[in-house]
């Protein structure tokens, strides 16, 4: 029964931002929300991320680089070895995955803020290494990245090619909401699965979990290697999408917001970093009508919504926080 | 190299006392302050008012930005940080109420001082000219007063009372409770302790470097990494964490500048490859 819910609340949720939303933004004629909720579903997208390594007992704050070395590795397939932009996807996320399963062994022998300084610092390294870099151009990014290609199957056309589109901004927002909703059904999927009981056991008590034969060091580098590949496909998108990526697209600032967008969604929900994402940058867009107030309100509200709900804003809802086993 | 060796410890003094106000936030309450930064940036702005704007001593100067940042730390620890940490049952939401204060400060920083650097009159002119080495008088005095800071500050948490207290508050939380000491008590003095640390040093800085509303972050990173090499939650190790820190700076602005602007990606990626090997800093205990 409560799978059934889900899962009619989460395909309710699909056909409203597929259907409903390009409606009503066709209507309203606001092609700027497009753009705006791109974004927001990129951002999800790597904030789910962070949510995996939250879901696993750490505090990852280095999300950020492995956004950006996704969107530097589609940017440069693309335009250095002329890879079509839908290859780069996985192959970024891959490549963030690849990265951060080398820097994750030894580092994830940490704990608390242990870890949490040390992704910190990889997001600085990340920024710093694409400022030296000769192939990532340095400070000046690349920019004029090419608009994603059509896709063919055959003679059949499934997805046209984006530069022929007179606006490309809602096809970029269907693709930015497809993998969002893939990525969460994915996570969905994963917390309910024996890997994801297996994450609350390190959540919970890692030596009791090492004790009952589960291998914890490999299990930790798994859920941040998922953690990072998200993070990998959002940064390789968030590059087709602004078609350029510069070593400031992703700082130690957004690696702070995805973690504010867990937390203030709920950490214990798989949806929280949707919510999250949604309420915090909304917030902040429509903040931007206070000039100079924005900052101050923005974060006076988020020091106010720790108070009230540090728990956060699903748990206003009344559901019970996922646990594993409960479908 | 002589050279080098005097910027590196003037650069290491004034970290090591930035270094030392997070570790003791963190040793007594386990809480990275996230708004160290911009804690600093405030008494920078306090000092440059009081002595820039109202032409008053640097003396009195100083003082007013200790006495305010205290004053802040101690309302921030009773107001923010105790009912949240009563409530929550996850360590993260304290560093990311942290986070959300750093916004707050960069926030009303901005509004109340504009984007703009400001400087101040210099305390002292003239410059030491020795041959092998040129350092400014002022910078030798900052240097001094780090140094005086420093010790005062060891001097006072090894033998004064509630020095005494947060040493137990440090070690043991639950004994040091079991054995009388008022807790709430000496975690807010402890907190604004340590901002009055990072207040102190923003307006000692003011001098020489100015100050400026943006800088707030990098400041907070920089005293991550002091606190990481030294051990977190260690005052030796802090204090430590701040020369060594210092010291590369100097030495590698020196000798890597021929290679570009890689100073900091080599200083960060080798504190990666250090934490790697030892987690726990020079002198920090396994897990804080």
């Amino acid at each position: 029964m409560r799978l059934g819910l889900q899962l009619i609340g989460f395909f309710a949720f699909a056909v409203l931002m597929l259907v409903i939303v390009p409606v009503v933004i066709n209507a309203l004629g606001r092609n700027e929300y497009y753009y705006t909720l791109t974004l927001i579903s990129l951002l999800a997208v790597a904030s789910a991320g962070v949510w995996i390594t939250f879901y696993i007992g750490r505090i990852n704050i280095g999300q950020a680089a492995y956004a950006l070395i996704g969107g530097y590795t589609s940017a440069i397939l693309v335009t250095a070895y002329g890879w079509p932009f839908w290859w780069t996807i996985p192959v970024a996320g891959f490549v963030s995955a690849a990265i951060s399963m080398l820097i994750g062994f030894p580092i994830l022998r940490l704990r608390g803020v242990y870890f949490a300084m040390v992704t910190l610092v990889s997001t600085e390294v990340a920024r710093l290494t694409a400022l030296a870099l000769p192939i990532t151009n340095g400070a000046k990014g690349m920019v004029n990245l090419p608009l994603p290609g059509p896709i063919a199957l055959g003679p059949l056309a499934l997805v046209p090619d984006f530069a022929t589109m007179a606006n490309p901004r809602p096809a970029f927002y269907l693709l930015a909401v497809s993998i969002m909703l893939l990525a969460f059904a994915g996570v969905w999927r994963l917390v309910h699965s024996r890997l994801g009981r297996l994450f609350v056991a390190l959540q919970q008590n890692e030596e009791l979990a090492a004790s009952t034969g589960i291998n914890i060091a490999g299990l930790r580098v798994v859920a941040y290697a998922i953690s990072s590949f998200l993070g990998g496909i959002a940064g390789a998108v968030f590059s087709a999408v602004s078609q350029s990526v510069y070593p400031s697209s992703f700082t130690t600032q957004d690696s702070i917001n995805f973690m504010l967008n867990c937390f203030l969604g709920g950490l214990g929900y798989v949806f929280g970093p949707i919510v999250g994402t949604f309420v915090l940058r909304f917030g902040w867009d429509l903040l931007f009508q206070t000039a100079q107030w924005q900052l101050l309100i923005y974060s006076g509200v988020l020091i106010l919504l720790m108070l009230v709900l540090p728990n956060g804003i699903l748990s206003l809802l009344g559901i019970r926080p996922t646990k594993p086993g409960t479908r | 190299m002589e050279q080098v060796i005097v910027n590196g410890l003037y650069l290491g003094a004034q970290y090591a006392l930035i270094a030392l106000g997070l570790t003791l936030i963190f040793a007594l309450m386990n809480v990275l302050n996230f708004a160290h930064g911009q804690m600093y940036v405030l008494g920078g702005f306090v000092t440059y008012t009081v002595y820039g704007q109202w032409h008053l001593p640097f003396v009195v100067a100083l003082i007013a930005s200790s006495v305010t940042l205290a004053i802040l730390g101690a309302l921030i620890e009773k107001f923010l940080f105790r009912p949240v940490i009563r409530r929550s049952k996850r360590e993260e939401s304290t560093m990311l109420l942290a986070a959300a204060i750093a916004f707050l400060f960069d926030a009303i920083i901005l509004l109340v001082f504009g984007e703009k650097g400001h400087g101040v009159p210099k305390i002292l002119n003239g410059v030491l000219n020795t041959g092998a080495i040129i350092v400014p008088y002022d910078r030798i005095l900052v240097f001094g007063l780090a140094v005086v800071f420093i010790a005062g500050f060891m001097a006072f948490m090894q033998f004064s009372k509630t020095g005494r207290a947060m040493r137990a508050l440090a070690q043991d939380r639950q004994a040091a409770q079991l054995m009388g000491v008022n807790v709430d008590r000496y975690s807010m003095i402890g907190f604004a302790l340590g901002a009055l640390l990072a207040g102190l040093v923003g307006g000692l800085l003011v001098s020489i470097t100015g100050v400026s509303s943006g800088i707030g972050g990098a400041i907070s990173t920089k005293a991550f990494m002091m606190v990481m090499i030294g051990g977190a939650g260690v005052v030796a190790g802090a204090i430590a964490g701040g020369f060594i820190l210092g010291m590369l700076e100097a030495v590698g602005l020196t000798v890597l500048h021929s290679y570009g602007d890689i100073t900091y990606l080599v200083i960060f990626a080798t504190l990666m490859v250090f934490l790697a090997i030892r987690p726990n800093g020079l002198m920090g205990k396994p897990w804080g």
